[in-house]
């Protein structure tokens, strides 16, 4: 008899697994931020320096493999959780978690363009709108006092929770004509879709209040250091009409681009901790791989209701804590 | 004289071009990156390079503001004129915790390579929109890396 679970058992043990472990990790984070904040006023001394890389090792590991089967960045999970319950000062997590998503979208770059599945000219003038808008969004961030940032990071996460829960998905949306803008830059393309054993054509429509969309997306993404693709794929796919496989690649390559910008303001403002963000940075990369690799077997509606729960808990703390009110856990 | 019209999948080839060479350059810089960034944190944290806050007192710093942490960190341990900012870091480079921010700035610089690496094909297919765009990319993204665009609470 082996002890390995098999069958559809296998990923309801995994999930709860994966869950258990957040937990863990949410409950010492949450009881060590505690002890830090007494330990400042008490003067006691403060806990092991190692235990916070190692939790966010193990966190940021357990986020990577929801996020690539849930279908989010890491950005969009980490800095809401870590904010919420780790002794971090917001500047810091949101540098950090610009720098999760940004890596994460480095590293699938390269992949993605080489596939043609992300598309260069697509991505140059949308990066370029997103990417000068970020800026500006960091910089607001930047200025704006913590508890107001923390109040709408946390109303913008269960704005997100909205979105994944009603916003439809499009595999290959019905674009008749493209429009005159997207028609003298050229922004079509081909595809090999394996799945089908075709080679896909397409082209794009709307192509201005797209890229206006753009402007408030990387607002958003710099001042809150959330990676964008939550709000980069429907724009992509549902307004502009990008086939879905598109749409994803093209808004993961579009990260690398948006968050460099962002990135940098952080990073000259100082709010980089090495301690902070190489575990960050090993755990999600790690993760990721994990997740890509369950992909093939995992239950994605089962994965994506997790995630939408833990965008709900996290979003419901950063509200609370933005405004000095109890929460529950 | 009659215009001669390129095959689509010609064309098609032609048009990536510049997204290969995007995709080679950013594969070499990334791999970079993250080796530089992995070796330098564990200098750090082995304590081969000394750090300028001992690993031992980080927690006591980072619930602080970046404004606070920047002033007690410099007021306690670095004593220097001015707070880190900027590529001042470069000044402190010798500590454990400031090596690391060389593999950062590669990882967040290695677009700027990308973009300026395909100026040139752009321009050479007398794309002159999107090398234009690719080239205010650069500005934009040289801008935010030059740490002219100071901000505070």
């Amino acid at each position: 008899m082996s002890w390995v679970v098999r069958g559809p058992w296998r990923w309801g043990v995994g999930i709860a697994v994966g869950i258990a472990a957040l937990w863990l990790v949410l409950w010492v984070g949450s009881s060590e931020a505690w002890a830090v904040q007494q330990a400042a006023i008490t003067g006691a001394p403060v806990t092991a320096w190692w235990i916070w890389p190692v939790a966010l090792l193990v966190l940021t590991f357990v986020m990577g493999i929801l996020a690539a089967l849930g279908g989010v960045g890491g950005g969009v999970l980490f800095v809401p959780i870590v904010s919420g319950f780790f002794p971090f000062h917001l500047d810091f997590v949101r540098g950090c978690g610009l720098l999760v998503a940004l890596s994460g979208a480095l590293a699938a770059g390269p992949g993605f363009l080489k596939m043609n599945l992300a598309s260069l000219r697509l991505a140059i003038p949308v990066a370029l709108i997103a990417s000068a808008c970020a800026i500006f969004g960091a910089m607001i961030g930047l200025a704006l006092p913590t508890n107001v940032v923390q109040t709408a990071l946390g109303a913008t996460i269960l704005g997100i929770v909205v979105i994944m829960m009603v916003a439809r998905k499009s595999e290959f949306p019905d674009v008749r004509e493209a429009d005159h803008l997207s028609s003298i830059l050229r922004i079509h393309g081909v595809y090999r879709e394996a799945s089908l054993g075709q080679t896909i054509d397409w082209k794009i429509h709307r192509t201005i209040p797209g890229l206006l969309l753009f402007v408030v997306i990387g607002v958003m993404a710099g001042m809150f250091g959330l990676g964008a693709g939550w709000a980069n794929v429907p724009v992509l796919n549902l307004v502009m009409g990008a086939p879905l496989k598109v749409s994803v690649a093209t808004s993961k390559f579009l990260l690398s681009i948006t968050d460099t910008s962002a990135a940098w303001v952080y990073l000259n403002q100082g709010c980089v901790i090495p301690m902070m963000v190489v575990p960050s940075l090993v755990g999600i990369m790690l993760g990721s791989f994990i997740g890509v690799r369950l992909l093939r077997t995992a239950k994605p509606r089962v994965v994506r209701h997790v995630v939408i729960g833990l965008l709900l808990f996290s979003g419901a703390k950063a509200i609370t804590k933005g405004l000095g009110l109890p929460f529950f856990f | 004289m009659g215009t001669i019209v390129m095959p689509k999948a010609l064309m098609r080839r032609r048009s990536d071009d510049e997204q290969l060479l995007y995709a080679s350059i950013l594969e070499v810089g990334v791999y970079l990156g993250l080796v530089v960034l992995l070796v330098t944190f564990a200098l750090y944290v082995s304590g081969a390079v000394a750090p300028s806050v001992p690993l031992r007192e980080l927690p006591g710093y980072w619930h602080l503001s970046v404004h606070d942490y920047l002033e007690a960190t410099n007021v306690e341990h670095l004593h220097h004129e001015h707070v880190i900012t900027g590529w001042a870091w470069i000044s402190v480079i010798g500590k454990g915790d400031y090596l690391n921010f060389l593999g950062i700035v590669l990882l967040a610089g290695v677009t700027i390579v990308c973009y300026l690496g395909i100026i040139p094909t752009l321009a050479r297919k007398h794309d002159r929109v999107y090398a234009t765009m690719a080239a205010i990319e650069v500005l934009v993204l040289t801008l935010a890396a030059s740490g002219v665009l100071a901000v505070g609470h």
